[in-house]
């Protein structure tokens, strides 16, 4: 059986045997700037400090520990290559204001990046400069609002999402100060063209759209869509998040969308970081380029430099170019797989979530809402075992830890009851598929009080987050104060 | 393929699924929008791909081939052998946002020391998991103090960088809110309190102080702005470099109400600039409407210590378009680089590394003053970046260019005041032999 690694790990102000006395003046700096009560890091040695982070690596799950499942997350295996070479001085070590001369290198790099994303999405041309697609998303509602500005049309304030997004994107309409309207899905869980018609109007500017939306469903009425959008006089956006599912099988600029961003963290294997660095890249038709972020990477002659003149541009949304070592991992990717590579990727990530969904349902101890041929992953429900044995999605995922395996993302999509939310990625191996339905097919025959206690061995059992909720102990002092 | 282990298997999978040909998988997408193949090359071999990466690489000049004296808030720091072996550990790099505590105690645990180390740097109660940098700490900063205050002009001095105040003006315009930008005093470059009293009204939300601020200058008048501003009713908001902090006041000693700031110099290689570190921390009272992730501790159903993401409820995936911030991922990996670096420094190894980019900056700042035709800009008292004057900037900077030393950064594009002005910065990194280089061929120019 399973069993994580499980220390007893002190704080690292707990490490601390004295703290070291300061002298809390400084020569040469005047004394009405200077710190009187330093700040209290604990000194310890190297050997504890290393020691300490090594214990709290090996009570952490990362893709490398096992498969990661996390739908619309995309965990994929993140080449080893791709670290090292972005760890390269000549990479790391390069300042973002140096003379242009002085980082071709990088400058061509970030030319030919955006030159690959434009081709696998059909967009005319990309900013690599949001830090995530969070930002990606923020950043287009930017541009969609400095279009609509441009057009005398300041009466666009009302952005159009399916009950099936996620959840930055009414986050990040909201945040560019648009109104967000949500639209129910059919009874298939695609978008609904009446009601879409319907609620479609002069104030609208943009209807944001997965595509495969988030229960892994082609929206196939995406022409009409777009249409529909684009008469109202609305721009079309296309949340990448779900890119890695038709990578070489179709393209959101053949759809019709306006603005994509993709997650360079997702479908190009950059490392997630234990939540970041991301990076969201953000791609436009030829109309809306003039509205991008500066700088924009041009090419004159064999000559790439960094040009800031564009009078419509947004002007800037994260310091300097973006997140350019994650920019670096996601070429060097791109390089290692190429188009035929990248297409063979979505082939097979679309296979290993078909082949999981069909042993799964087969198996009649889980449900699944909705069309029957899915993408890059798929959403089931747990309603059956819920109603049966009281066993809630989020019992199942506890419990697939003690498995050793990461669960599922749950109820999310928020439509669907007791949701789990499945995406293996191509990087999973078949052995590794069958196991992990084993896994859940095994879960639902056990003893239903195992289940609900369950984690039982990982580093600790399940966590009490009310209470850290309702007396929130947030720093090493406020436990002291406690 | 590489990294698809089931390429070989894959017919037999789709005969598994009783279908004929992989493309059935894909009969959903209407015939109209199917692709022809990318353009894209084939894919590579590793070794061909690191070999085409070897002559990208050599087409730019990293530091130790071309000493950089750039400032504008990014420089070159050393960066202790063990801050990267802890980074490359793959369990930590290699995971998703630590949604199930369960399976990431080691993450969670990291992010609390970090939050605790942070506020301990700046005096706040609480800090959160990380935002992306210092320049869109800013724009959530501006947010935060609006909702707090429900006023809607926020005012920010004219001393901070240009692409911040693009970031915050993009930030902020959804929100409806007014950025109004108050004078910096020409001589001594830091916040004009004047100007400020004159623009401070019941209507400001908040006040943004950068300490030490774009031009390198330490605001002496920190207890005069903190006094002004919460006479209005308004937010304290300070910008800090975390790295002067182990020598200079804390903001939280001066009445912040917010620290933010950008901390890739603590542990993070410079990257062309990115991946970055936002800083964001603040008096407990404002925690609810912080924005990002927050670790808290807690207990297992055991008793037993633990640790969680804690007030969901301010985030996205949980309250979509009511959340205090769009923000899902952070800047996880530059966190913890920054908690491992600070553990390795401790306070006493802060306050020495903070004391020597101090001294290392009066020192050179004199040196080139004291060459003839080059000038220090402002008189303030300056941490590890500067302005020099000279009246021909271009000349000197393509003179050192072409010697192999990358000159301070020209102002004049942004700042059409500082005409002729470069922002020098210097760290521990620059060697007794680079500054020495540096100063000759100035005296070269002069």
């Amino acid at each position: 059986m399973y069993h994580s690694a499980v220390y007893e790990e002190p704080l690292l102000r707990e490490l601390e045997e004295k703290r070291a006395e300061q002298d809390a003046r400084t020569a040469g700096l005047p004394r009405s700037l200077q710190r009187t009560a330093p700040p209290h890091i604990p000194s310890l040695d190297e050997t504890q400090v290393v020691r300490h982070f090594f214990h709290l690596s090996q009570m952490n799950y990362g893709i490398e520990s096992g498969i990661y499942p996390l739908g619309s997350c995309t965990m994929k295996y993140n080449p080893k290559l791709c670290e090292e070479i972005s760890r390269w001085e000549h990479f790391s070590l390069v300042h973002p204001y140096q003379d242009e001369s002085t980082l071709q290198g990088t400058l061509q790099l970030m030319y030919d990046l955006e030159a690959a994303l434009c081709d696998i999405t059909g967009m005319n041309a990309f900013t690599l400069q949001p830090a995530a697609g969070a930002q990606g998303e923020f950043t287009g509602l930017l541009i969609t609002r400095a279009f609509h500005e441009h057009h005398k049309e300041f009466h666009r304030d009302e952005i159009i999402l399916p009950d099936t997004s996620h959840g930055t994107n009414p986050a990040s309409a909201a945040m560019a100060g648009y109104k967000v309207i949500e639209i129910p899905s059919t009874a298939e869980g695609t978008v609904d063209l009446k009601v879409l018609k319907q609620t479609l109007s002069s104030r609208t500017a943009c209807f944001m759209l997965t595509n495969p939306n988030t229960l892994g469903i082609f929206e196939a009425e995406i022409l009409d869509i777009a249409d529909l959008v684009h008469q109202a006089g609305a721009l079309l956006y296309y949340d990448g998040a779900n890119m890695n599912a038709i990578m070489g099988k179709a393209r959101p600029g053949d759809m019709g969308f306006d603005i994509v961003h993709l997650n360079l963290h997702k479908t190009f294997a950059t490392p997630h970081g234990g939540g970041g660095p991301g990076s969201g890249p953000v791609g436009v038709q030829s109309t809306l380029q003039r509205f991008l972020p500066v700088p924009r990477v041009i090419k004159k002659n064999t000559t790439y430099s960094f040009d800031y003149n564009y009078p419509d541009s947004i002007g800037k949304i994260k310091l300097t170019y973006g997140n350019v070592s994650a920019l670096v991992k996601a070429y060097i990717y791109i390089r290692l797989m190429g188009g035929n590579g990248l297409t063979e990727a979505s082939e097979v990530a679309v296979l290993n979530a078909n082949y999981m969904k069909k042993k799964i349902i087969d198996s009649g101890l889980y449900t699944m809402p909705y069309a029957e041929l899915r993408k890059h992953e798929f959403v089931i429900s747990a309603e059956r075992l819920h109603a049966d044995k009281g066993i809630r999605a989020l019992d199942i995922a506890k419990r697939l830890l003690d498995y050793g395996l990461h669960p599922p993302t749950i109820y999310f999509p928020l439509l669907v009851k007791e949701a789990l939310m499945i995406e293996p990625t191509e990087t999973e191996a078949k052995k590794t598929l069958d196991q992990y339905i084993d896994a859940l097919l095994s879960i639902a025959t056990e003893d239903p009080e195992l289940v609900k206690s369950a984690p039982h061995h990982t580093t600790v059992r399940r966590i009490d987050e009310v209470s850290a909720i309702k007396n929130p102990l947030l720093t090493w002092n406020a436990i002291q104060q406690q | 393929m590489q990294f698809i282990p089931n390429s070989p298997l894959k017919q037999q999978m789709v005969h598994e699924l009783g279908l004929k040909n992989i493309n059935d998988l894909f009969s959903d997408i209407p015939k109209t929008l199917r692709t022809p193949p990318l353009s894209l090359p084939k894919g590579d071999s590793q070794q061909h791909v690191e070999e085409h990466m070897r002559r990208l690489a050599e087409r730019n000049t990293p530091f130790h081939q071309m000493p950089s004296f750039l400032g504008g808030g990014m420089k070159p720091h050393y960066i202790p052998a063990a801050v990267k072996a802890v980074l490359s550990r793959s369990e930590f790099y290699t995971a998703y946002t630590p949604y199930q505590p369960e399976a990431s105690q080691g993450f969670l645990q990291a992010i609390f020391e970090y939050q605790s180390m942070v506020a301990e740097l700046t005096g706040m109660d609480v800090s959160n998991a990380s935002v992306y940098d210092g320049g869109t700490a800013l724009g959530e900063a501006a947010l935060m103090a609006t909702r707090l205050t429900r006023k809607k002009t926020f005012i920010i001095p004219g001393n901070i960088s240009w692409e911040k105040k693009s970031i915050l003006m993009n930030y902020t315009r959804g929100a409806g809110i007014l950025i109004r930008e108050t004078k910096y005093d020409a001589h001594t470059g830091t916040m004009d309190i004047d100007d400020l009293t004159r623009t401070i009204d019941v209507d400001t939300a908040g006040v943004y102080l950068e300490n030490p601020n774009f031009f390198g200058v330490f605001e002496d008048a920190v207890d005069d702005v903190s006094r002004l501003t919460h006479q209005h009713h308004s937010l304290f908001v300070v910008g800090a470099d975390p790295l002067s902090l182990g020598i200079v006041k804390s903001p939280g000693d001066y009445g912040a109400d917010i620290v933010i700031g950008e901390g890739k110099s603590l542990g993070n290689p410079l990257d062309c600039g990115g991946s970055t570190l936002g800083l964001f921390a603040c008096k407990s009272d404002h925690v609810r409407q912080l924005p990002g992730r927050i670790i808290g501790m807690t207990k297992d159903t055991q008793g037993k210590r633990a640790f969680c993401m804690t007030m969901q409820t301010r985030e996205q995936h949980i309250r979509r378009e009511k959340a205090t911030s769009n923000i899902c991922t952070n800047e996880g990996l530059n966190m913890l680089a920054a908690a491992v670096y600070l553990s390795l420094l401790g306070s006493t190894g802060l306050k020495e590394l903070s004391l020597l980019n101090f001294t290392k900056a009066q020192d050179l700042a004199q040196q080139i003053a004291a060459i003839p035709g080059f000038t220090l800009r402002f008189s303030g008292v300056h941490f590890n970046e500067f302005v020099i004057h000279h009246q021909d900037a271009v000349r000197v900077q393509r003179h050192l260019l072409s010697k192999g030393i990358q000159g301070g950064l020209p102002l004049h594009p942004h700042y059409p005041a500082l005409k002729d002005c470069l922002l020098f910065g210097v760290t521990e990194m620059h060697t007794k032999e680079h500054v020495e280089h540096l100063l000759s061929l100035l005296k070269e120019v002069s």
